[in-house]
């Protein structure tokens, strides 16, 4: 490539004005469209499962189900086959899993948890909660408390406990205030509270009661044991792949928060779907644009490129002179494409808020994506010039001269 | 003396293989002497262009032997018969067929850029000089709308000569101008012929223009006479 090939492509496309332009705002509102998109969906996603995962662990791993027994009255009948009762039961080995999960690659943080149904009392108020009991140190890994604290710090011990904004008022506590916990197996401890939560879940702030482990053990009556272990991992999407690795090894359920979630995934990756859709569409159509305006330029340039050719240029460099056209049109489309994809984000973060009044989404352009979709439409530019390109570098000159 | 063309038995056919093959150029042998000056007379349909088009390499004879500047062009492919014509020829069309979006400067310009040879520096400078010595100093930087028929004709003179070709092919370069310009146009490509050694084949209508030409090639049917 050389000057010649940039003078010819930079010249003629100058001479076109109108339909350099016009093409040259196909791609641009093409690629504005792409990244625009491709930024929103990413993030309004990210935003989504952030908020899902906020309260939950990635990966739970709890006790194999009990199985059903068999009742063989007679053996001329079928077995019935009635399905358990699943107790509250302790992990077997706890120690040990916790251990292996922990030096499995890609998990974050693990966190064991002993939990089970029990009722909170406070004077003549009493409410169904859901025991808690953890190791604040561990359990901050795998839930970020700390950004939920309303009152104290996520820190307990001994008969110290944290319950929920909305238990607190319900039972008309507050810090300081002492709460009686009453188990299934009658157990009763008096505990206080030393910090209160808002998880922005109703239904969590009402029941939830975060106590130490040990607490949670012996009210629970599973001295020594957990029900559940909670782990995070570094890549959200490999979560499921990680369960499905430690189920295998240890023989437990072992559930990840994809599968927890499948209806909210099923959602998410329809969207991916229906955007990779729209992708395809808009490349197919930007190509198409480019390949017949280049056509009706090199039908227009025909007489030129006759004169070109007498004077010596060869097919190679014909041919270049519109694959360069191809190329600038989808590299300088896609900058300014990006760069109006921005301003858009830009716009549309100030208009629409979230109900609390926080950005659903901020203006950022990913630079790989930029950089991604600029060589994809650099590369479409190219092969859409192919075929007029190819048409140019074998014209017969002398028909093209006598034209 | 060295020829700087030499054509021998050439045919040339159209529509072989259609079953209406016509023969356009019957057994050609010509040859043309370094810095000679060249007419070609005929009437149309003779088969003037298409002769001139085998002598450009913009088409292959059916048959026979075309050597250029010593080379046979039997021999060469697409790329290398563009190199050859790129190099050892100079085109004057009747038309001046200038690339309008280029100012004068430019076109005469355009064979460097192809062939990639000269520096920029070195273009331009020998561009202006070859548009000076057609006339056309004051004229650079003008677009070709912008000149009369025969300026337009000068610069294609001075594009055609960018190279230095041993060999200038002009198709009827007089024909779209008024006697007056037609006449200067002539005397320039004599005297362009005179000094620097460059043969000329003018292809011409024009009798009267055959006559000041060294030697007048007559082509009839198809047949040199």
């Amino acid at each position: 490539m050389n000057r010649f090939e940039w003078l010819l492509a930079l010249r003629f496309l100058r001479e076109g004005r109108m339909q350099s332009l016009l093409i040259l705002a196909g791609v641009t509102g093409g690629v504005a469209v792409i990244i625009f998109l491709t930024q929103l969906i990413n993030q309004l996603q990210g935003t989504i499962i952030d908020r899902v995962l906020s309260s939950q662990a990635h990966i739970v791993i709890r006790p194999a189900e009990e199985a059903p027994l068999r009742i063989t009255p007679d053996q001329y009948l079928a077995a019935q086959v009635q399905p358990r009762g699943q107790r509250l039961r302790s992990i077997d080995q706890w120690e040990s899993i916790a251990q292996l999960a922990r030096q499995t690659p890609g998990v974050r943080a693990v966190s064991p948890v002993a939990s089970g149904p029990a009722f909170a009392r406070h004077n003549l108020a009493s409410k169904s909660i859901a025991l808690v009991g953890m190791i604040p140190d561990n359990y901050r890994q795998v839930v970020k408390m700390s950004n939920y604290m309303i009152k104290g710090n996520f820190d307990l011990s001994g008969d110290q406990t944290i319950i929920g904004k909305d238990l607190a008022s319900d039972l008309g506590v507050t810090t300081g205030d002492r709460i009686q916990i009453i188990t299934e197996s009658g157990t009763q401890q008096t505990l206080t509270i030393v910090a209160l939560f808002d998880l922005n879940n109703k239904d969590l702030n009402k029941r939830w009661v975060f106590t130490t482990l040990r607490m949670s053990q012996s009210l629970l009556n599973i001295p020594g044991g957990v029900s559940n272990i909670d782990l995070t991992v570094d890549d959200l999407f490999q979560a499921k792949r990680l369960a499905q690795r430690l189920s295998a090894q240890t023989g437990l359920l072992i559930e990840s928060w994809m599968e927890t979630n499948s209806g909210l995934l099923n959602a998410l990756s329809n969207q991916t779907v229906t955007n990779n859709l729209i992708r395809i569409f808009i490349v197919i159509i930007v190509a198409l644009g480019i390949t017949s305006v280049l056509v009706v330029s090199v039908v227009q340039k025909q007489k030129e490129i006759g004169i070109l050719r007498a004077m010596g240029a060869k097919r190679g460099q014909v041919m270049r002179i519109f694959l360069l056209q191809g190329a600038l049109f989808g590299t300088l489309g896609s900058i300014i494409g990006a760069s109006l994809s921005f301003a858009l984000l830009t716009l549309f973060s100030t208009v629409y808020k979230a109900s609390d009044g926080s950005a659903l989404f901020a203006a950022q352009l990913d630079p790989k994506l930029v950089i991604m979709a600029t060589t994809v439409a650099m590369v479409v530019g190219i092969l859409s010039a192919l075929v007029p390109a190819r048409r140019a570098a074998h014209m017969d000159p002398v028909q093209a001269i006598r034209s | 003396m060295i020829n700087i063309l030499q054509l021998a038995h050439i045919y040339k056919s159209y529509g072989i293989g259609t079953g209406v093959e016509t023969e356009v150029l019957h057994d050609i042998n010509l040859t043309l002497a370094r810095g000679s000056f060249h007419a070609l007379t005929g009437p149309s349909g003779s088969g003037k262009s298409t002769l001139l088009n085998l002598i450009g390499l913009l088409e292959s004879p059916t048959k026979g032997e075309l050597i250029i500047n010593g080379q046979n062009t039997n021999q060469l492919n697409d790329q290398e018969l563009t190199q050859l014509r790129g190099q050892s020829l100079g085109f004057v069309f009747q038309f001046h067929h200038l690339l309008p979006a280029f100012n004068a400067l430019e076109n005469v310009m355009m064979p460097a850029f192809i062939n990639n040879q000269y520096t920029q520096y070195q273009a331009v400078k020998r561009a202006t000089d070859l548009l000076s010595a057609v006339g056309l100093a004051d004229a650079l930087h003008k677009k070709p709308a912008e000149l009369s028929g025969g300026m337009q004709q000068r610069v294609a003179i001075a594009r055609a000569l960018m190279m230095s070709p041993p060999l200038v092919l002009a198709d009827e370069p007089t024909g779209n101008l008024d006697t007056h310009s037609a006449d200067e146009i002539f005397k320039l490509m004599r005297k362009i012929n005179q000094e620097q050694d460059i043969a000329f084949l003018i292809v011409t209508h024009d009798p009267r223009l055959g006559e000041r030409c060294d030697l007048t090639i007559n082509l009839i049917d198809g047949y040199l006479r």
